[in-house]
């Protein structure tokens, strides 16, 4: 597995060649990207905290068990960026290669919904009148 | 004991530090460490959830804590 945080701009090419896989038939991406409104607000710029050694064993533990849901899992990539980003930024790339195209599209739902459950990362949102750590409250 | 914990997103602002330095019972489960933190810092107790991380893993309530480990507290996560 391939399993990534950085803070850097997120290669997505980069990401889809590490899945490259010649048992597989199928490869399937999801690219989450910074969105210009929530909730009816403008959204100006997006911040990423992360706690960055757990973060990465978290994804890493999503990974894994996907690979025992999906054990026909070839490659799987997650790569997730922190720190600030912009409207339009890849804010998280997931991978994954399989042989036949439905199992592609299972683990790689698994993994992302999984990610945004466990993996300590945070994100704040900035808007033009002030900001609000997402999730946070009820 | 002595725990050092480490603090993220709206957890740190509500404390109002990265990290805290907390005297805390000899024999402190996670649970007991919890009620601890959301009775000096309530407005921990606002949030949608809560968690204590202990060496890169999601602790258990009843996980009793070790002066070494790595304490974290996690409010509700909103990463992807």
């Amino acid at each position: 597995m391939h399993i990534y945080l950085t803070d850097q701009p997120i290669d997505v090419a980069a990401v889809l060649a590490s899945v490259q896989d010649d048992g597989a038939g199928a490869v399937n991406t999801f690219i989450g990207t910074v969105r210009n409104q929530s909730t009816g607000r403008r959204v100006v710029r997006l911040d990423y905290e992360a706690y960055d050694v757990m973060a990465i064993r978290q994804m890493e533990h999503v990974a894994g068990q996907a690979q025992e849901k999906w054990p026909m899992l070839r490659q799987v990539a997650i790569t997730h960026r922190k720190g600030r980003l912009e409207i339009g930024d890849v804010a998280v790339v997931v991978a994954v290669s399989t042989p036949h195209r439905a199992d592609s599209f299972a683990a790689c739902q698994y993994i992302i919904d999984t990610i945004k459950q466990v993996v300590p990362i945070w994100k704040k949102e900035e808007y033009e009148d002030g900001s609000v750590w997402v999730a946070a409250h009820p | 004991m002595k725990l050092k914990i480490a603090l993220f997103g709206i957890a740190k602002e509500i404390v109002g530090s990265a990290s805290l330095d907390l005297d805390t019972p000899d024999q402190q489960s996670v649970a007991g460490l919890m009620n601890q933190l959301r009775t000096q810092y309530p407005a921990l107790r606002e949030l949608s959830s809560l968690a204590i991380a202990v060496n890169s893993e999601y602790a258990a309530d009843e996980y009793q804590l070790q002066e070494r480990d790595e304490v974290a507290l996690i409010p509700p996560v909103s990463g992807g």
